[in-house]
């Protein structure tokens, strides 16, 4: 499955990520590379097989509902870039 | 010997009877960075007046009588461990003026054991890496060899100890990022269980892969660092709530009547012949205390590198995504409108590595390619997990090498990042199957550079881990050198 440099912008995008024109060059060569190598993967016999999702066997993690300390909006805000009151403030959303 | 030369255990003896202050040994382990932190970059953040500050209090807490094992040892921590108004960086551009409003768990865990910490110590960003290259702070140096790499991802963790900066060290592990620099820095390192430590505050870089776990400079402080940090976390829910025995009891018990399995898939073409023999000079060891060395298979191996290559890249390009330039971190300026600014304050703010792994997770799981790439790999790790359940029902441990190589030469591997990938190959299937794993010194090669050997035990017996491999350490008459810096 060789990766096209179209199919690099998209998943760039999904990403969240940006890449100049010589940074696409390179990924979309790198990423062939190691895509190339994931191949190996569908020599393994895998029918039937439950995919692993969880590295230990645990069932319903759950807690009381119960309400505990939390932060506070200042302790929550202080790392923020940018803010305004008690919000986060970010670029318009909508166009 | 100098104080920070010493071992937890050492200086806690020299602290109960009166032979020694935490003030002294803090100073000693700072005059220590003072002379040699320029030439190996271990540490992001250094905290000597909190250090002292807390020393003094640890004297006090001794002097009482209320002293535990770690009280006033002075400790590093890796830096994408939160600590509450510490900088706390992960190794990258992203989260340089990050300050945690909280203490992850094993952090509080250390605290409230009285342990001192000397600073947050240099990594691969976000953990992503098996050489410390990729950092936004610099490359950390082996100390053995300041040309070569100090392995990864929890490099400066590793070199902190080797270097005696400290007495012993967190780091974390994913696909090896504990056990490999242990191996080419030439002190322990161990992975616990998955589930054994708590992940709360632990930055995450795969979720169902990272566990934080001690570089120690003898076995006998691994278990000590282990009965510290392990332990079921409410607020973790893969926190696994096992009852955590004295893993100090396990040491000196000895291997006799054990069987030891010895996977042939790790034992390929491709191994540098001065860790070949080490290796095998390990396990006549082993065999000399009375174990049988038995031949086994773990079939799946071959395709280790390829699952994990799948399934952490897709954690992580998940748990990477609050990286955003919104409620903190680096956030690009002169943005037009939102998404505008998440795409200029990630592509600014992450370095190569981390965008490749992103792209890499983001194609494998979207739709068209989830089931030919994640859902494969989750298989055929279904499939590796069995080899190991197998394996264990009839062997106590295994052994293995840590690293196909010592240590490489910085730079060599940076333009090829499959390559650097390979590295991981005995290290990645105890990640891949949640099992603990340790790496133990065996020796070392003509040019000076240090050698590990692996132990890997089944699920939460990291007490026959230790046992193991204390009962090597202290059979094995590996000459204990330092580094000369």
């Amino acid at each position: 499955m060789k990766i096209t440099k179209e199919e690099v912008e998209h998943v760039a995008h999904l990403a969240r990520l940006n890449f100049r024109e010589e940074e696409k060059e390179k990924f979309t060569s790198q990423l062939n590379d190691i895509l190339m190598y994931m191949e190996i993967l569908n020599k393994a016999e895998t029918a039937g097989v439950e995919p692993m999702t969880h590295a230990i066997t645990l069932h319903n993690a759950f807690r009381e509902d119960r309400v505990k300390e939390s932060f506070g909006s200042d302790t929550a805000l202080r790392n923020a870039p940018d803010k305004l009151g008690d919000c986060f403030r970010v670029p318009k959303v909508i166009e | 010997m100098k104080l920070n030369e010493l071992t937890i255990h050492e200086l806690q003896n020299k602290l109960t009877q009166g032979e020694t202050t935490s003030v002294e040994i803090t100073e000693a382990v700072f005059d220590r960075i003072d002379r040699v932190e320029d030439k190996l970059n271990s540490f992001i953040t250094l905290l000597k007046d909190s250090a002292l500050e807390r020393a003094g209090q640890a004297d006090k807490t001794i002097k009482e009588g209320r002293g535990g094992p770690l009280t006033g040892i002075p400790v590093a921590l890796k830096d994408l461990l939160c600590t509450k108004g510490v900088l706390t960086t992960c190794g990258s551009h992203i989260l340089e003026n990050f300050i945690p409003p909280y203490d992850a768990t094993v952090v509080k865990k250390l605290q409230d054991a009285g342990a001192v910490f000397v600073g947050k110590t240099n990594m691969d960003e976000f953990a992503m890496g098996s050489s410390t290259e990729t950092s936004y702070y610099g490359i950390t140096r082996n100390p053995w060899d300041l040309s070569k790499i100090p392995g990864g991802s929890s490099g400066g963790s590793a070199t902190a100890v080797a270097a005696d900066q400290c007495i012993a060290s967190l780091g974390s592990d994913t696909g090896g990022s504990i056990r490999q620099p242990a191996s080419l820095c030439g002190v322990v390192g161990l992975k616990p269980t998955y589930g054994r430590v708590s992940r709360f505050g632990l930055v995450a870089f795969a979720s169902s892969l990272d566990q934080i776990g001690p570089f120690t400079k003898d076995v006998e402080d691994a278990a000590i660092m282990m009965n510290a940090i392990a332990g079921y976390d409410p607020s973790d829910s893969t926190s696994v709530p096992a009852e955590v025995p004295d893993y100090t009891q396990c040491i000196s018990r000895g291997v006799d009547g054990w069987t030891i399995g010895i996977p042939k898939e790790y034992f390929i073409e491709g191994i540098d012949p001065e860790v070949l023999v080490a290796v095998e000079k390990a396990i006549k060891v082993m065999e000399g205390l009375g174990a049988t060395c038995v031949e086994i298979s773990l079939p799946h191996t071959e395709y280790c590198v390829a699952i994990y290559y799948v399934i952490a890249p897709s954690e992580a390009s998940s748990n990477l995504a609050r990286y955003d330039g919104v409620r903190y971190g680096f956030r690009s300026t002169d943005n037009r409108e939102l998404i505008d600014m998440y795409k200029m304050s990630r592509s600014a703010g992450f370095g190569d590595e981390v965008k490749r792994r992103i792209m890499i997770g983001t194609y494998s799981l979207s739709s068209g390619y989830y089931d030919a790439y994640y859902k494969k790999a989750s298989q055929v790790r279904a499939l590796l997990r069995n080899d190991f359940d197998e394996a264990f029902k009839t062997c106590d441990v295994i052994m293995t090498p840590v690293t196909p190589t010592p240590a490489f030469n910085i730079g060599e591997k940076m333009d090829d990042p499959l390559q650097m990938y390979l590295c991981d190959i005995f290290t990645i299937s105890c990640n891949l199957a949640g099992v603990p794993g340790m790496s133990v010194p065996c020796g070392y090669a003509q040019s000076g550079l240090p050698l590990g050997v692996q132990f890997l035990a089944g699920h939460f017996e990291e007490g026959k881990l230790l046992q193991a491999a204390s009962a090597y350490e202290q059979h094995s008459k590996i000459e204990r050198r330092r580094p000369e810096l």
